[in-house]
């Protein structure tokens, strides 16, 4: 059964990911006095700021290394701190091994924050658009990887991240999109949720691409007569091989959308569940093994076939493919 | 072991003065200079003998700073409670330089953190002594090491936490000469003076070699004491294979004030104590064969 959404999408300021990040981290913080926020130079663009302002004692600006914040907040973890660590998506990757041995290996309790991931970063460029951060994380022993699909929400995953135990990585975006989520919402970590009910399609997306979904779902039923599932994959890791059995149970057919590159990243890691689990017809929408451009954000997602018509296209493909 | 409980110069807010909440365990007698050494070559010989069994492992840059690992474990350098590995009051250490855990784990079994027939069971598989320190594994593992720099950057972390809280206990880090060519060890220098993190003592095992030959042939790090002391550091140089000195460096760095973090550079031979091993960097990483063990460990035993 689909989850209660925000009713009034339209009359809902749009916000980005990463002000739900900054807003968990205040709140986080207010009840929790070990938490500690690391910025690289960045903290007003990845919000850790509004921590900053409220609690200065909490911060510590880690200057231009990342390798360093990174391996300053496993420290931070074996002082008992809470520390959040956070960065633009391509510059969080430079810590890479830092982040395998320093924090998954030794299972430290930290949380990583990753603002500017994806296309959406827009006119900063290729350099700047991260497209392959999920196939770090979801590669690495004991992370807990989540992609939130709208700001609320990443203001809870970033609280249920700083509440639970182990490293975590947040993958959040700039561009400001649609809160379709409301408080009433439920978020739990590694709990896929339905967003829409429907049987002759499950759509799994995560991070901006669930509102995608949720558009794509509208039209077909609208024009195609085609009842899409649409389920919210917020954690990519643990992965909820459940819901996704399930889901390909009912459906028959499954398309994935995510704002990464398809090798390897979200829609990989439900194939992997499908491929050994269920396997039924998928396709995968996402970025196929190209870089990013300069463009506006949403300007972006078009060009790169990251839409809702090409989620509602991709869908009416796979349900011909049923058996 | 007495700590000061003068006021740290506060590098950021919120810092009270610090304090170890709870007393430091009774330990065993400092050991003297000369017992330090007799200790140091114990652990060499033990390094030895733990990478041959393995046929494979670090001997070199185990044996060059054996001496440091005997000062800092039994010269009364380092507050720590083997019964209590997880005592909140110790010094914390952590070994950046992670392939030379053989002489650590020697040092650390010695100390009564683990039975020492354990020790024979290195890099085997199951082992608590896995061929870089691994976290969980044995208590005294703050921190996975292995991947050079990180351990450092993890140190200089801990540090600040330490210090946020006001805490008197101090972090030690040892680090490879050839480990600073890793641009996070600058990172990690150049925070831990913003930060002014008195609180931290790095010492480098300043051998000269590295896996590829010598560190002024692979990649040059001189002058190295001068680097340190640019990035805010307190530099001090000491021969390594000299227990007084070794003794007095770590002292001097305890006890250091002026919100700088202190690195003392231990001037060492590769392979110190075997003759046919010393300054030769083909033992960095490479086990000796049994014959040639059995005739180290004969040389080694003489001192010992």
């Amino acid at each position: 059964m689909a989850v209660a959404l925000n009713a009034n999408v339209s009359s809902t300021p749009a916000e980005a990911t990463r002000d739900g990040f900054g807003k968990g981290l205040v709140e986080l913080a207010e009840k929790n006095p070990r938490v500690v926020a690391l910025s690289g130079d960045l903290n007003d663009s990845t919000r850790v700021d509004w921590l900053r302002e409220k609690f200065p004692e909490k911060f510590v600006q880690a200057g231009i290394a990342e390798q360093n914040m990174v391996g300053m907040a496993a420290g931070l973890s074996l002082s008992g701190r809470v520390p959040f660590a956070a960065t633009f998506g391509p510059f969080m990757l430079r810590a890479a091994d830092h982040i395998r041995v320093s924090i998954a290996f030794s299972n430290l309790n930290v949380k990583l924050a990753a603002t500017h991931c994806g296309l959406t970063t827009g006119e900063d460029g290729g350099n700047a658009q991260v497209l392959e951060d999920l196939a770090f994380f979801r590669a690495l022993p004991n992370f807990t990887v989540i992609a939130p699909c709208d700001s609320l929400e990443a203001k809870k995953a970033t609280i249920a991240a700083g509440e639970a135990a182990g490293p975590h990585y947040l993958r959040l975006g700039r561009e400001k999109t649609p809160t379709i989520t409301s408080e009433e919402t439920p978020f739990k970590i590694g709990r896929a949720e339905i967003f829409r009910d429907g049987g002759d399609v499950a759509i799994i997306a995560c991070g901006i691409m669930v509102g995608e979904a949720l558009k794509a779902a509208e039209s077909l039923a609208r024009e195609r007569k085609i009842e899409a599932e649409v389920i919210n994959l917020h954690t990519i890791k643990p992965i909820d091989e459940k819901a996704i059995v399930a889901a390909a149970r009912k459906c028959g057919c499954v398309v994935t959308a995510e704002e990464h590159q398809v090798h390897a990243g979200m829609g990989s890691a439900v194939a992997e569940v499908l491929g050994e689990k269920m396997p039924v017809p998928l396709r995968m929408v996402g970025v196929r093994d190209k870089f990013g451009t300069s463009g506006k954000g949403m300007e972006l997602l078009k060009a790169y076939g990251l839409t809702a018509e090409k989620i509602a296209q991709a869908a009416e493909e796979v349900v011909k493919l049923k058996k | 072991m007495q700590k000061s409980a003068a006021a740290d110069a506060a590098a950021i807010p919120g810092i009270a003065s610090p304090s170890r909440n709870s007393a430091i365990p009774a330990q065993a007698r400092p050991a003297d200079a000369a017992a330090i050494s007799k200790i140091a070559n114990q652990l060499r010989i033990s390094s030895i003998r733990m990478t041959t069994a393995a046929n494979s492992g670090h001997p070199g840059g185990s044996l060059s700073s054996a001496d440091a690992f005997a000062t800092l474990y039994f010269g009364g350098v380092l507050a720590h409670d083997p019964a209590n590995p997880s005592w909140e009051g110790r010094d914390r250490f952590i070994l950046s330089n992670g392939h030379i855990c053989p002489v650590w784990y020697s040092a650390l079994g010695k100390a009564g953190y683990f039975p020492e027939s354990e020790l024979a069971t290195f890099r085997q598989l199951g082992s608590r002594l896995q061929g870089h320190p691994q976290k969980g594994t044995l208590p005294s593992i703050e921190v996975s090491t292995g991947s050079l720099g990180q351990g450092f950057c993890v140190a200089a972390g801990l540090a600040l936490g330490l210090k946020m809280d006001g805490k008197a206990s101090k972090v030690f880090v040892s680090l490879g000469d050839g480990e600073v060519e890793e641009g996070c060890v600058w990172e990690a220098a150049m925070a831990s003076s913003h930060y002014k993190l008195e609180n931290l003592i790095a010492f480098v095992d300043r051998n000269g070699l590295q896996q590829n030959g010598p560190t002024e042939k692979v990649m040059g790090i001189e002058p190295l004491a001068d680097k340190w002391r640019a990035f805010g550091w307190n530099a001090i140089e000491a021969d390594g294979h000299d227990a007084r000195q070794i003794l007095g460096a770590f002292n001097r760095a305890k006890t250091a004030a002026g919100g700088r973090p202190t690195v003392i550079i231990f001037k060492t031979v590769m392979g110190k104590g075997v003759p046919f091993m010393e300054n030769d960097h083909q033992w960095h990483g490479k086990a000796l064969p049994k014959e040639k063990a059995e005739e180290a460990v004969r040389i080694l035993e003489k001192g010992a």
